[in-house]
């Protein structure tokens, strides 16, 4: 278990930077999650902070020690792969055991770190057999067993439930977050899907191009996202977002004009000007129907049982229906956008606040 | 194995193509195996049976029999036309086209019969002498285990140095790798005779003529299987790499318990390529190696064919002894060739 920081941190292949500059903090113990689309960087700085990719500029420090020189083998992290890279030629056991005689570790206590590692991950029938004969959640629990049994400092996750089926991925999400409270190990997961990064993560780092967006926990990102990239990448399905103009800025509540939508009420809002374009956005779960709201048509409509997507003609809003709807397409419904539940975005993306003194959660609660 | 033999194009009956194919290779199979087994054939021939005008398929030979009144065996003749027709003679000596004969029942009279109307009595003989001969009287032994000795050593230290450089050329970045590459793929273009003569040098001032190392030495880097290796490892993922290194693994150790271990199929193709060139090496150490007792088989087979006399029994006798290991090596082997060679993209 140990702190992991990084202090200014770049990498650049010749003259084209992945990541650029970068400040992070991670705390013992905690489970933290690279989230981004693809091409982000999360895996390059995965990379680098185990060592497999060398920092052209910055330091990265674990447990209070720079370690930028110091080679991947000698750095105590433990990598699972997306691919997870067990020896084909090799049965589990001997995955297991590689990287314990490689440190010279004596042959009973390896033995008894492999069975323990293997009871807790189930795969005491297997460990006589070559990874080709598993299957891919079993694999992938000989990946992160041969994790395990190293005891490392730092687990470090690249992809690791990306091959797996629906239903495997959800089980191994519960199985890895019960495993890091059982270990309380400092943990770093890389991932593009955001439904991982909030149900398993203690700490959200999105990543975007090289740079962090936002770092906080889940539910931080989920309510007060710092720009429309972090807004539209955290949630599922993503947040609306209507292009409009502001039309007016009375200290009472501010007014944009949306296409097709008319004039929607924002609630009190800092910094805004008459004539400024902005964008709104608001979750599916939170646009509401109202006869007296806004009429719109309805395109196409998604039952999945125990709750509804309905999808609109106007700007493809998504509009969330708890349990089983009525409509169907073609049919107009009435829609009320919550001023406080509304998000506002600057044209450079940025998010424009609530009025200080009015949290937009008062009224909802 | 039956099914597989008379496999089909068309479903239950033989198509035109079928008819071809299996011509084709029927005729392969001809040229390919009836040279061999005419030399085999042939090994089982005494000198007598191979010096039989016309040439005989089986290993038939003259017979010789005992006639009283005569120091050696006599051979024996099947008189074809005039007043002796359909008797056995012995031939007691030959004067131009006639011979004398003698019936061996009757010792006394001497016969005389035209040579054409004669024919030698032959039976069917296996000379198993020739190898026996081969083995005890030319100092077989020691020809094949220098043989075996420099082909066993070569291969080992080939499939080494051939997986070390090709390590280093498929899975580490460094400036020149391309070049070095090239480099070693264009010595394939330099003649083996070119480089005799410089090569007989250097072994000479290092003082390896004469030596079974020196067969060895210059023929263990070999730019065919440096590529064949480099070919299967740029196919190993770097990933399996990168969690060795994860696993506290040395770079050496990756080389020995992952990297090798995994090229097994390619390991496997040039160690065959390397048994049979080592084995099947003649100019080179015919350069090097000009003490008989540090002869290896070829060079052995070579000086078998005298100036004057050539003991053809015999020669064949010790090319079959020579062809068999690698023949048994190549059969148990064969297999990783195709698998080898499919995966490494070498021709």
């Amino acid at each position: 278990m140990a702190s992991l920081l990084l202090r200014g941190v770049k990498k650049s292949y010749g003259a084209v930077n992945i990541i650029h500059d970068l400040d992070l903090d991670i705390a013992a113990g905690e489970f933290v999650v690279f989230v981004g689309p693809s091409g982000c960087g999360k895996s390059t700085l995965l990379r680098m902070i185990c060592g497999l990719e060398t920092v052209t500029e910055g330091d990265v420090m674990i447990a209070g020690r720079r370690v930028n020189d110091i080679a991947a083998a000698q750095r105590g992290l433990a990598l699972v792969f997306q691919s997870y890279a067990l020896y084909p030629h090799m049965t589990v056991r001997q995955n297991m055991a590689f990287g314990l005689e490689n440190l010279k570790t004596p042959k009973a206590e390896i033995e008894n770190r492999i069975n323990e590692a293997a009871r807790a991950l189930r795969l005491e029938p297997y460990l006589n057999r070559r990874p080709t004969a598993l299957s891919g959640g079993q694999r992938q629990r000989v990946a992160i067993g041969r994790a395990i049994v190293r005891e490392p400092r730092v687990f470090l996750f690249d992809e690791p439930l990306s091959n797996l089926d629906a239903e495997l991925r959800v089980s191994m999400r519960a199985e890895l977050t019960q495993l890091h409270r059982r270990l309380g190990a400092t943990m770093i997961y890389v991932t593009h899907d955001q439904v991982e990064a909030m149900t398993m993560a203690q700490k959200i780092v999105v990543l975007r191009a090289g740079r962090i967006e936002q770092v906080g926990a889940p539910l931080e990102l989920y309510n007060h996202p710092v720009n429309q990239f972090v807004a539209g990448f955290i949630g599922s399905p993503r947040m609306n977002f209507l292009p409009g103009r502001v039309r007016e800025t009375d200290p009472d509540g501010a007014v944009v004009d949306v296409d097709g939508l008319g004039a929607i009420p924002v609630g009190r809002r800092q910094g805004l000007t008459a004539g400024e374009p902005v964008t709104l956005g608001i979750r599916p779960e939170h646009l509401q129907q109202d006869a007296d709201g806004l009429a719109v048509t309805v395109t196409t409509v998604e039952q999945l049982g125990g709750l509804s997507y309905v999808r609109l003609v106007n700007h493809d809003l998504v509009v969330q229906i708890a349990g089983q709807t009525q409509l169907c397409a073609g049919s107009t419904i009435g829609l009320h956008l919550p001023p406080e539940r509304l998000h506002i975005f600057a044209p450079d993306g940025t998010a424009i606040p609530a009025a200080t003194n009015v949290s937009p959660f008062a009224a909802v609660a | 194995m039956l099914r597989f033999l008379l496999a089909t194009r068309g479903r239950g009956h033989a198509d035109w193509t079928d008819w071809a194919c299996y011509i084709y290779l029927v005729l392969g199979v001809l040229m390919m195996f009836a040279p061999v087994a005419w030399l085999a054939l042939s090994s089982l021939k005494s000198e007598a049976g191979l010096d039989q005008y016309p040439p005989t398929v089986l290993p038939y030979e003259p017979v010789h029999i005992a006639v009283a009144g005569q120091p050696t065996e006599l051979p024996l003749f099947h008189v074809t036309a005039g007043s002796h027709a359909g008797e056995d003679l012995a031939e007691l000596r030959r004067i131009g086209l006639q011979a004398q004969m003698i019936d061996p029942k009757a010792p006394e009279t001497i016969i005389r019969i035209p040579v054409r109307d004669r024919q030698p009595v032959t039976h069917l003989h296996a000379a198993w002498t020739n190898y026996t001969d081969v083995i005890s009287r030319f100092n077989f032994l020691q020809y094949f285990w220098n043989s075996s000795f420099i082909t066993v050593v070569a291969t080992v230290i080939t499939l080494l140095f051939n997986a070390m450089a090709a390590f280093a050329l498929s899975k580490y970045r460094f400036r020149g790798r391309a070049t070095v590459f090239v480099v070693i793929l264009a010595t394939l273009m330099i003649p083996p005779t070119i480089v005799l003569v410089p090569n007989y040098l250097i072994a000479s001032t290092l003082g390896l003529t004469n030596s079974l190392w020196g067969v060895i030495w210059p023929a263990v880097a070999t730019p065919t299987g440096v590529f064949l290796l480099r070919q299967y490892m740029l196919t190993l993922p770097d990933e399996l790499l990168d969690a060795a290194r994860m696993d506290h693994a040395s770079e050496w150790r990756l080389f020995w318990r992952i990297v090798l271990p995994l090229s097994a199929p390619a390991l496997a193709v040039l160690a065959i390529f390397s048994v049979m060139w080592r084995w099947n090496d003649f100019l080179w150490p015919m350069v090097v190696l000009d003490r008989s007792e540090k002869f290896t088989l070829q060079l052995a087979l070579n000086s078998f064919q005298g100036e004057l006399t050539t003991s053809w029994n015999l020669l064949l006798a010790m090319t079959v002894l020579t062809l068999i290991p690698v023949t048994i090596l190549f059969a148990l082997l064969q297999r990783y060739i195709t698998q080898g060679i499919a995966s490494s993209g070498v021709k």
